[in-house]
């Protein structure tokens, strides 16, 4: 088969997805696929897709425009057949504000949380409503930009004082913040591939630090990772199940990790999702696969058939 | 159950590299270098002002005359010919330096990483300027060293608080400085305080390492002796060629007392044998003609000192009345001080956004400070770049301002 993989970009996230997207095709190439690559980051995303038309593409872009259906939106447009979660549903998963309230009415159980727009409190002097919001998550709690990936921009904060630097933080990654009860236990990713999305083992998350932040998910060794995590039977099954509405909820295709915390009585909560997990050397999605024993290879033609299928489909 | 160590060598590392970790600053430098964002961060010379066709000829000339010495490994301490030019260099700034004295090394930043290695055992004590040139805190950190950090003003090292340390008992494996135009604060220590430094020093023992890669590119003023030339026994100076002439030919040195060239030379024959001679031929050759280096020095002197115009003059219009900022009389960088609430770090992804990029403050101390600081760089933009980068962080700043009046109320 003839895949564009998509890969770079012009986000933060930009180098892990480089390095995802050389990886997936090299899997490809080893398959005997005709596999390249492209960088939207580098020339026009249209023209290069018009002059070599693919059969397929496998979207390994991370962050803004890859993840939040702008490049699927572009891909509609062109009739062009691609791996992973459709447009709009990427622009809901994508959106912390949006996928949350999604997974709530879906009964999926995620931490509470309230949501701060940028333009709210420079126009409208929401900050005075802070407060509020602080009294109604609780201390601690995690501050999160509405829309980015790896991390960025995600504070935790122990102390009321904290929160408004914590909030500018956010913003400067996104016009939204998301200030979500902090859960304490153990943090766990749930993978799932193909069609329709089969479990993979749980991988559990142990950073050094006691924070999966930047610096522990790409340092390599920073973060220990054990899989299947070490969760009692009936937890592990609950905890697998809750991923999966999550991602039936959100409507998520081909491929996708499920971030959960599950804290100390077993109950799982969802954290979130994402359309285009990376598939670095220090991913947790290859990983997980590799548990289960698969390679990256064979991980990336279970996706592959996935988009494939739908493609002969319609 | 599996447990997954990314890294299978996690626990064979040394301790050094601790501090080597990914980051997001340069996960956001992966988009700042990209072409739609003007970017005020990196501290490139702008090579472009280099004459093309008189650089072809040079390295024509190197490889049709000294192919052989130019292809073929060299001395741990330079060749020769390139050392006297680089005494002769010095002389523009009245310092005399024995060619002998001389280790050429790869760039000055080799020569920072060698005196690393030759002074500091670990949690030895050295002296910085706070806010201090972050390559200089990257290549002595390997070393695990303890940092004494004295704190900078418009004159430069505030002396006195080094001689407070002293006083206080502490006793520094040496004082490093970048004394004119400092990077990335942007001012020159004064002649009175190079006088101050010396005198305490030498009375204390404690060997000065004075870096000085911008002293050549001076807009106005007079120049100011070097500390080498104050006090020619106890200070270590380092110099390159990088801002003067190109920073890819890689050629800086170091001129000490011998018995410090000598362990510099066999600590840089242990790192890589010896320097390249093709890229010390090419720099030797480019300075043996004194009008053509000097004129083109004196454009690129002239450039830098429009952009220095162009980015003072934006930032007054621009940057809002709370912040300071410094006014190099040369060299690369201006330094900007913000309203303490400000995260310069945090702010960066938001001025990606807006397609401008400044490096954050907290790169440039060994202690975490300089959260509301930002360096910015006039070197490689053109002034109308400058302006308009300016104008977009400007702009942020004003609204972050007002995010964080309407969260503090």
């Amino acid at each position: 088969m003839r895949i564009a993989v998509l890969a770079g970009g012009r986000t933060p996230e930009r180098d892990v997805s480089l390095r995802s997207g050389h990886r997936v095709m090299a899997s490809f190439i080893e398959r005997g696929h005709d596999a390249w690559l492209i960088d939207p980051g580098e020339g026009p995303l249209v023209e290069t897709l018009e002059e070599r038309r693919p059969e397929m593409c496998y979207l390994a872009l991370h962050g803004k425009e890859g993840e939040d259906g702008t490049v699927q939106r572009l891909l509609d447009l062109l009739r062009l057949p691609y791996t992973g979660t459709a447009a709009f549903d990427c622009e809901i998963a994508f959106d912390k504000v949006l996928a949350k309230d999604a997974l709530r009415r879906a009964g999926v159980s995620t931490p509470e949380w309230v949501v701060i727009e940028g333009w709210a409190l420079r126009d409208l002097g929401g900050g005075a409503a802070l407060g509020a919001a602080i009294e109604r998550v609780g201390l601690p709690c995690v501050v999160k930009p509405s829309r980015s990936g790896s991390a960025l921009g995600v504070g935790f904060v122990d102390r009321e004082q904290d929160v408004p630097n914590a909030v500018m933080a956010a913003l400067s990654f996104s016009g939204a913040a998301v200030i979500e009860a902090k859960v304490d236990g153990t943090e766990v990713a749930a993978g799932f591939a193909g069609s329709p999305l089969d479990a993979l083992p749980l991988v559990e998350i142990a950073p050094k630090s006691g924070v999966f932040d930047y610096a522990a998910r790409y340092t390599a060794g920073a973060t220990e990772y054990y899989t299947p995590a070490r969760l009692d039977g009936a937890v592990e099954a609950a905890t697998v199940d809750e991923a999966r509405r999550a991602a039936q909820a959100l409507a998520l295709r081909d491929l996708t990790r499920v971030d959960l915390i599950v804290d100390r009585r077993g109950r799982p909560w969802v954290l979130e999702v994402n359309v285009s997990p990376g598939m670095t050397e220090t991913s947790l999605l290859p990983m997980a696969a590799q548990a289960a024993g698969m390679s990256l290879s064979d991980l990336c033609d279970r996706i592959l058939r996935a988009g494939a299928a739908r493609m002969r489909e319609s | 159950m599996a447990e997954f160590s990314i890294d299978r060598f996690v626990d064979r590392y040394a301790e050094r590299t601790s501090g080597m970790s990914a980051s997001e600053v340069r996960a956001l430098f992966a988009v700042a270098s990209r072409p739609e964002v003007i970017s005020l961060a990196g501290g490139m010379p702008y090579v472009e002002a280099l004459p093309a066709d008189l650089i072809s000829e040079v390295v024509a000339e190197v490889l049709r005359d000294l192919a052989s010495t130019a292809l073929q490994y060299g001395s741990g301490q330079g060749d020769l010919r390139l050392r006297e030019r680089l005494a002769m260099l010095m002389a523009e700034e009245g310092l005399e330096g024995d060619p002998d004295d001389i280790v050429v090394t790869t760039g000055a930043q080799q020569a920072l990483d060698l005196l690393g290695k030759i002074f500091i055992d670990p949690g030895d004590t050295i002296a910085v300027e706070a806010p201090a040139y972050v390559g200089a805190l990257g290549a002595f950190g390997a070393y695990q060293p303890r940092y004494l950090t004295i704190e900078v003003d418009a004159d430069g090292m505030v002396v006195e608080q080094l001689e407070e340390a002293l006083f206080r008992g502490e006793r520094p494996k040496f004082v490093y400085t970048v004394p004119n135009f400092g990077n990335p604060a942007g001012v020159t220590m004064s002649h009175e305080r190079r006088e101050d430094l010396v005198a305490l020093c030498r009375e204390a023992g404690i060997p000065i390492i004075e870096d000085n890669p911008y002293g050549l590119l001076r807009f106005e003023g007079l120049p100011l002796p070097c500390l080498k030339t104050l006090d020619p026994h106890n200070v270590i100076y380092l110099g390159t060629v990088s801002k003067t002439f190109s920073p890819g030919v890689r050629v800086g040195w170091a001129l000490a007392e011998a018995s410090v060239a000598q362990r510099l030379v066999l600590a840089k024959e242990a790192a890589d044998l010896c320097g390249s001679n093709l890229n010390m031929l090419l720099t030797e050759r480019w300075f043996s003609d004194d009008d053509r280096w000097r004129s083109v020095s004196a454009g690129l002197v002239q450039t830098y000192r429009s952009r220095r115009d162009a980015m003072l003059e934006a930032i007054e219009e621009h940057v809002p009345d709370a912040a300071t900022w410094t006014k190099p009389q040369g060299g690369f960088f201006v330094w900007v001080t913000l309203p303490a609430w400000l995260d310069t770090k945090a702010l960066l992804a938001a001025a990606v956004e807006r397609r401008v990029a400044y490096v954050p403050g907290t790169a440039f101390y060994p202690d975490g400070r300089g959260a509301s600081q930002m360096r910015l760089a006039f070197c490689y933009p053109t002034e109308e770049r400058i302006r308009e980068g300016v104008a977009r962080l400007g702009g942020l700043l004003s609204d972050e301002a007002q995010l964080y009046r309407s969260l503090r109320g």
